[in-house]
This record gives C-alpha cells, structure tokens and sequence, in this order.
C-alpha cells in the first residue's frame, strides 16, 4: 500500500464500502496529499454528511464527524465557530449538498466562513441505488426518471460562486494533482472554498449518465470532455469546466468580522 | 419536599427578578455554556435575544443560523469542538430539530435543547401556552433511544433545572431537554442566581459506548451517526452488535434513573388524593392543594400574586371551606422523562384517586395508569391555552369523588 495511505487510514476499517473503480479514493487520497503537504493533519477534522463520498472521511485516523443527511456545514460551522483557530473541511456530494443540504450551502456561502467543501459530484444518488440527484444531466435515464430527466442540472461550482464563496474550483476524478492543488489552496484561503469533484460511479452513472460501467471509459470521457479554464478565454461548448474558477481575497471571513464586531462591544463593557 | 437548589458557587449569590427565559439564559451561562446557536420562535425568543450579547460579554460564542435544523446540528458540533452548547426553541423548531436530538443521541454528544411549549399541531397558538410536546420529547426521533427530559413551574426552576440539564446531559453523554412552556418562559419572579461559573464535571466512560474525545486533542476521534462500536466504526449491519448499542444508549439512563429522577411530594403522608402535575399546571395543582386544606399562602408565595387571588383566599378560609372533605395531595414530577415510575407508585401507594392536569388532550396520565393499577387515574386535560385554575381543579375533584360516593 502507498506509504502515505498507510499512515492515514484506519487499516481495520478496510475494504471500504467502495465499489471498484469509484472515484471515492482518488479524491481520498487528494485530500489526505494536501493535509500532508500543509502539516495541518493534528488541527484538521473532517465532517460530512450522507451519502457514498460521505464516507470518505471515515477511513481516516483523523477527528470526522459523520452527520446526517444534508447537514454537514451546519455541524462544520458549529465546529469551526467553536475553534476558530482550526481547521475543517467537508466532503458532502451532489444530492447531499444540492438537494437537501441547500439550505445551509445558501448561508455557509453567504457568511464566507473559513471552511473547505470538497463537493463530490457523481450526478447520480449511488448509495441508493442510482436515483436522480439535482446533478443529473438532462435526459439521464436513472430509478427515478424513467422518462428521461428534465430537471435542468445544478451546477455546484457555479452556484457557490453566485452565492458568495471566495474560493472556487472544479476538477475531474481525472486530475488528482490539480484537485490536490486546489484543495490545498482552498484549505489555506480565509474564507470559503469550494471544490467541486465530477466523480465517476462506474456502477450507478456508468449506467445512466454515460453508457458505459468502465471506470476508464469513464475517466478518459472525463479527460477528454473538459477544458481548463483560464481567465478571459472562449469557452467551449459542451464540456466541463475545470480550474480555479473564483479567488477572492478582499471579501472579509465571517468569524473576522464576527471578532471585529464584538470586540467593540467589549471594549465598551 | 422543598426544591433543590443548585449549589451556590463559592462566588456567592443574589436574589432578581427576572423573566423565565430570561433567567433559562443566564443559568446557561453559568452552567459554563460558552456557545449557542439559535433561530428566534415565539415563546423562547427572549433566550436568544439575551444571549445574543451576554455570550459575547463572558466570551462565549454566539450565531444566529438560518433555521432550526441548522442551530441544533451547530451545536452538536460546538461540543464535539470542546464547547458547552445549548439552544433554544418551541413547537415548530423543536420538530425540526427531532433528526439531530437522535444523531446526538447515537453519538452520545451533551447538549442542552430547550423547548418553551406553545399550542400546537403546527404554527397553532405562537402566544398561548400547552403541555402538548410531552410525548414528542420522548419519541420525537426515529429509533429507539432514552431521553432525559425537565418541566420547570416556575422561574428559580428555570434557572435551576437548566444548571440541572447540563450536568445531566455531561454526566450521561445524552443530549437533555428542559421542556418548559410559555407560562414560565414569561413569567416574571425573584429568583436566587449565582456569580461566576459552576464547574461541571465530564462523563464516566462506563456510561459510554461512542469515542468521545474533543476534537483537535489529538484523539482522532470519529462521530459516527450509524451504530458503532467503541472505536466509532459502524456496526449497523451487524445484528447483535447493534442490538448490545441501543441497549446500551438507553440502559445508561435508564439505570440510572434514581440518580436522574426529580419528583417532589406535597401533603402527600395521608391524603388519598393525589394531584400529579408537571410544569407550570403544577403552580394550580399546589394552590388547590392549599385551598382544600385551608392552608394560607405562605408570605413568600404572596409575593407576586395578584391580589384578588389573596382575597378570595382569605374568604374562603374565612367561611366555611368546601373542599376540606378532600384529603388531597400534590405529586409534582421534574423529569417527566426517564418515567419515574417507582418514585411515583411508591408516593401514591395509598391513594384512591390520581388527577392528571394537563395542558394537552391527556397525554402523560397514559403513563400514570399504565403504572398506577390500584388506583382510579382521571385526566383532566385542558386545551385551548390557559392553565387549569386551582378552583376548575377543585371542582372537578369534588364532582369525581362525589359521584363515586
């Protein structure tokens, strides 16, 4: 095993609920490379909600915390308001942070509170059994649109930005050293990053969204149907956009601004 | 019995006046709550308003979330960030906050929830007054799990059952509800507060199956919302496992339930009568406990009192009293949950008749006669609002017992 995954996941924990060629570990492993390189893996803890790429903290010698469905930056911001010092990012997926979790990306987003969300999108609903999800692609023959989708997909990556995020990317499961990067910067940025994930679940969406359960055919379509983004470019039609999509340094974080009001207040006392 | 205070701190003490909610707040801050997360509802509004600065004054931490479910869930993460935490709500929020009073069950997180009751079902009677959220407290979230639940009467309870709720809900590991109503939360009365801040001590890791570790000490410890065993790991599909977990959940309060249980008696050596009461009823149940036994208001329950009520006290000791055939009794309970059943099959032992006023359509004496077999248990449910007053209360044992005679 990689030395590095050796020294962060629970070993008795394994296998993991994983299904072969999920796109779960190669953003695992993003993740765990990042916290490494940053030496913050004794100040960091990670939280999630439900969901397959909820469970990716779950096989890490960390502090994780677990939660329900939809409510992770809820308790993320709990935790960070009570360790201000400290650092916590999330990993939520499409349904969990689109769908019912909405609510609280609305305000996270809005507040600008230094937490990291690593947005894991499979466009599909694995765990249970390959539903349609607020990511789905128009016309995805999934378990519950069996006519073909029309719910106009969300785009996570687009809608934090709209929403007041400061640091937002978006990567494919087909570029780990990118996404480590972006995590990396995410989790130094003051305020609230992003990073959107379009994940491959050869199981689920192998089989509604892209005709093929192969997870390298998938990984390659990936590959091949994205283009990074670069300020001021054209972009392509009809491919996915990767890159650092947003970088705000000058919006001031929320527990800054939370500090700032209340020390006047007790200066006052 | 007169009611338990919570220990003065070595920092002494000072009689106020304050409001129920208000005087819930500063217990909070006293218990060492440092953090809250709220969403203002009508009756509990004042609580977050209150500490909406004076967390801030004892610096403490303090947000206003976008709903409910997100107060509650921010507060199970505060804790597990090392902090105190408590919020505050009524009907409508505390339902929305059934799904994560169960994930810090399962997960064995102390936090103090309070619910000021008003009317229900759904936006009901924002302003008025009800005892309706009494099964609702215990079985509000799906599965199976024990809860430690507080109905304060009064303000110096308010304050007291609050300090009361966070050393039960750290001793146990277990979330706590102090479930008051809107009649206490507005109420104003001198209370006795305390100065500084009470030390409260953790759990005992017998009481425990979950890792409990803060967080950022190095524990690496994982919350885990599926059963799980002492190292956070899942063991939901594992059935004898799973099993072992929720007794375990529910035995640590259960088993502990002498230590737990708060239930105070009242004229209760002879009578065979008993009125059993919680929450703010209680106030009626105990002054026509009085009435019946011609007993005046002491001077300290005169303070506060309007005064057509002394009046008519007065009058009525003065003639002829028609209540005093009644040999009644108060049976007031404190924690509503775990059900103190032996403490209260032993205080109405010798009792013919147990009334059960309630601000609801009967809920609780459901309990009272599944544990009181010898007896005639009567509910005298009320709804609509408003309290029982000691005279309806009277009447309606006067009637029961005569027709029986």
């Amino acid at each position: 095993m990689n030395r590095l995954m050796e020294r962060y996941l629970r070993l008795d924990a394994l296998p993991t609920l994983f299904c072969a060629g999920c796109g779960n570990g190669i953003i695992q492993y993003a993740a765990i490379s990042a916290i490494e390189n940053l030496g913050i893996r004794k100040d960091t803890a990670l939280v999630s909600g439900i969901g397959c790429s909820s469970w990716i903290p779950c096989y890490l010698n960390m502090d994780v915390m677990h939660t329900t469905h939809g409510r992770a930056l809820a308790f993320a911001q709990g935790l960070k308001l009570a360790r201000p010092g400290k650092k916590v990012i999330v990993f939520t997926g499409d349904g969990d942070c689109l769908a019912i979790g909405g609510n609280h990306l609305l305000h996270a987003c809005k507040r600008n509170i230094d937490i990291t969300v690593i947005l894991v999108n499979n466009h599909i609903y694995g765990m249970t059994g390959g539903q349609k999800s607020p990511a789905t692609p128009e016309n995805a023959v999934t378990k519950t649109s069996p006519f073909g989708a029309y719910d106009e997909p969300m785009q996570g990556a687009e809608i934090a930005m709209s929403l007041g995020a400061t640091y937002v990317a978006r990567w494919t499961a087909a570029h780990p050293v990118q996404l480590q990067k972006s995590i990396e910067a995410g989790i130094k940025h003051k305020g609230f990053s992003l990073i959107e994930v379009i994940s491959q679940c050869p199981t689920q969406s192998g089989k509604s969204v892209y005709g093929n359960k192969d997870p390298a055919f998938i990984i390659n379509y990936l590959k091949q149907n994205s283009f990074i983004y670069k300020e001021g470019m054209e972009e392509p039609s009809g491919r996915i956009k990767c890159g650092i999509l947003l970088h705000d340094n000058d919006k001031p974080e929320y527990i800054e601004r939370m500090e700032n009001k209340t020390e006047q207040y007790r200066k006052r006392l | 019995m007169e009611p338990q205070l919570a220990e003065p701190s070595p920092k002494g003490s000072r009689k106020v006046i304050l409001q129920g909610n208000e005087a819930c707040a500063k217990a909070a801050i006293y218990a060492g709550c440092r953090f809250f997360a709220g969403y203002p509802i009508t009756p509990s509004t004042e609580i977050i308003e209150f500490l909406s600065s004076e967390m801030i004054s004892v610096g403490g931490t303090f947000i206003q979330m976008e709903d409910e479910i997100a107060s509650a869930c921010a507060i199970v993460g505060a804790r597990w960030g090392g902090k105190k935490a408590m919020t505050a709500t009524s009907g409508p929020g505390f339902t929305l906050m059934q799904e994560t009073i169960g994930y810090a069950a399962v997960t064995e997180t102390p936090v103090v929830i309070v619910n000021v009751q008003r009317g229900g079902p759904s936006t009901g009677q924002p302003t008025m007054s009800s005892q309706q959220d009494i099964y609702q407290v215990k079985y509000g979230s799906h599965g199976d799990y024990e809860i430690i639940a507080m109905t304060p009467s009064s303000v110096q309870e308010m304050y007291d059952f609050t300090i009361r709720a966070f050393e039960l809900s750290e001793k146990f590991r277990t979330p706590v509800i102090l479930l008051a109503d809107e009649v206490v939360g507005h109420m104003r009365e001198k209370v006795t507060i305390y100065e500084g801040e009470k030390a409260i001590r953790g759990g005992h890791r017998n009481y425990v199956v979950s890792p409990q570790e803060d967080f950022y000490t190095g524990g690496n410890c994982l919350v885990e919302g599926q059963l799980h065993d002492e190292e956070g790991m899942r063991i939901g599909h594992l059935p004898s496992k799973s099993g072992e977990f929720i007794r375990s959940i529910c035995g640590k309060i259960q088993n502990h339930i002498d230590e737990i249980q708060d239930v105070q008696s009242y004229f209760m050596e002879d009578a065979d009568i008993a009125i059993l009461a919680y929450g703010s009823v209680s106030r009626s149940a105990l002054n026509a406990v009085k009435q019946a036994k011609g007993i005046k208001l002491s001077a300290d329950e005169k303070e506060g009192k309007l005064r057509f009520l002394k009046k008519l006290v007065r009058k009525k000791s003065a003639e002829e009293n028609p209540y005093s055939h009644l040999n009644v009794g108060l049976i007031k309970v404190n924690t509503v949950w775990p059900f103190p059943e032996k403490q209260i099959r032993r205080l109405a032992a010798k009792c013919r008749y147990v009334f059960v006023p309630e601000m609801n359509n009967g809920k609780y004496c459901r309990e009272i006669e599944r544990c009181l077999k010898e007896c005639k248990v009567i509910s005298l449910p009320k709804i609509g609002g408003e309290m029982h007053s000691p005279a309806e209360l009277l009447e309606s044992i006067a009637k029961e017992v005569k027709e029986d005679e």
